[in-house]
């Protein structure tokens, strides 16, 4: 039985992937810490949408462009998180979540 | 030839372990840069996992955007946040690591309790195939909307992200 040709091998690691993003964002003590492990539940859940792509799916472009679409969506929050990130460095002079609680800018 | 075979299976094991131990790297280093670089590894692992599912374009554009993109931005941020005495400060103080572990692995038991109870029955019948020109084909005719979003999205991302990063620019300036 070849482990690579099983839908449950990839889903497991999908799964491994969303335990670790969420490992890491309660285990982070800076908000880039955090968007790191953001990054791993957006993967983890492309992952999950390829596998499902290559051994359900009736149409194989469908798994595809969605798994490009999350890509795109990550992109998108990396740029807008970090450029959060500096505002809030420039204001508060450090990156601690909990200094940054009250949201007011 | 059987022994390809074989060889497949293990550099799949590989990329697996290149997964989990970017992953590992990347939540429990002390210094934000390792932590980026261990999200670097764990994404190649996956671009790699990517070709065994069947789409050697996801894989390529899982190096150029993850690795290429968010990991250099990341990287960027890292760079523009920190001072470099900064850099080690304790990255877990206050927080409860064994507790974590514990949500996280009961997650993870749940999760795998039932991916093991659920059964998926493969399509009846499939259409066209996994390549890219139907990829592209499938993108510009039935699933237009869908990647029109994605430029838009991108669009207003960068324009907000400018906007929210030179706010105190001009305030300095004054």
């Amino acid at each position: 039985m070849m482990i690579s040709a099983n839908l449950n091998t990839y889903l497991i690691i999908a799964v491994i992937l969303l335990i670790i993003g969420l490992y890491g964002m309660l285990q982070h003590r800076s908000l880039i810490g955090m968007l790191i492990s953001s990054e791993f539940i957006l993967n983890g859940a492309g992952l999950n949408f390829m596998a499902f792509n290559r051994f359900v799916a009736p149409n194989p472009a469908v798994g595809q462009i969605y798994t490009l679409f999350i890509m795109g969506i990550a992109a998108a929050e990396a740029a807008i998180v970090i450029s959060i990130i500096i505002a809030v460095y420039r204001k508060y002079g450090s990156e601690d979540p909990e200094r940054v609680q009250d949201m007011k800018l | 030839m059987i022994v390809f075979k074989y060889i497949a299976e293990v550099l799949f094991y590989a990329f697996m372990i290149l997964t989990f131990m970017g992953g590992f790297m990347a939540v429990r280093s002390r210094l934000l840069m390792h932590a980026v670089l261990g999200l670097a590894v764990s994404l190649l692992g996956v671009a790699g996992l990517y070709f065994y599912l069947g789409s050697p374009f996801l894989a390529m554009m899982q190096v150029l955007i993850y690795v290429g993109a968010v990991c250099i931005m990341i990287v960027m941020g890292v760079m523009l946040g920190n001072t470099p005495d900064q850099l080690a400060y304790k990255n877990f103080e206050g927080r409860n690591t064994i507790l974590a572990a514990f949500a996280c692995a009961l997650g993870f038991v749940a999760l795998y309790v039932a991916i093991g109870q659920a059964k998926f029955a493969p399509a009846a019948e499939k259409v066209g195939d996994m390549s890219i020109r139907f990829i592209g084909e499938s993108l510009l005719f039935q699933y237009c909307l869908a990647f029109e979003l994605i430029s838009v999205i991108l669009l207003t991302a960068i324009v907000g992200a400018i906007i929210l990063a030179r706010g105190g620019r001009e305030e300095e300036a004054k």
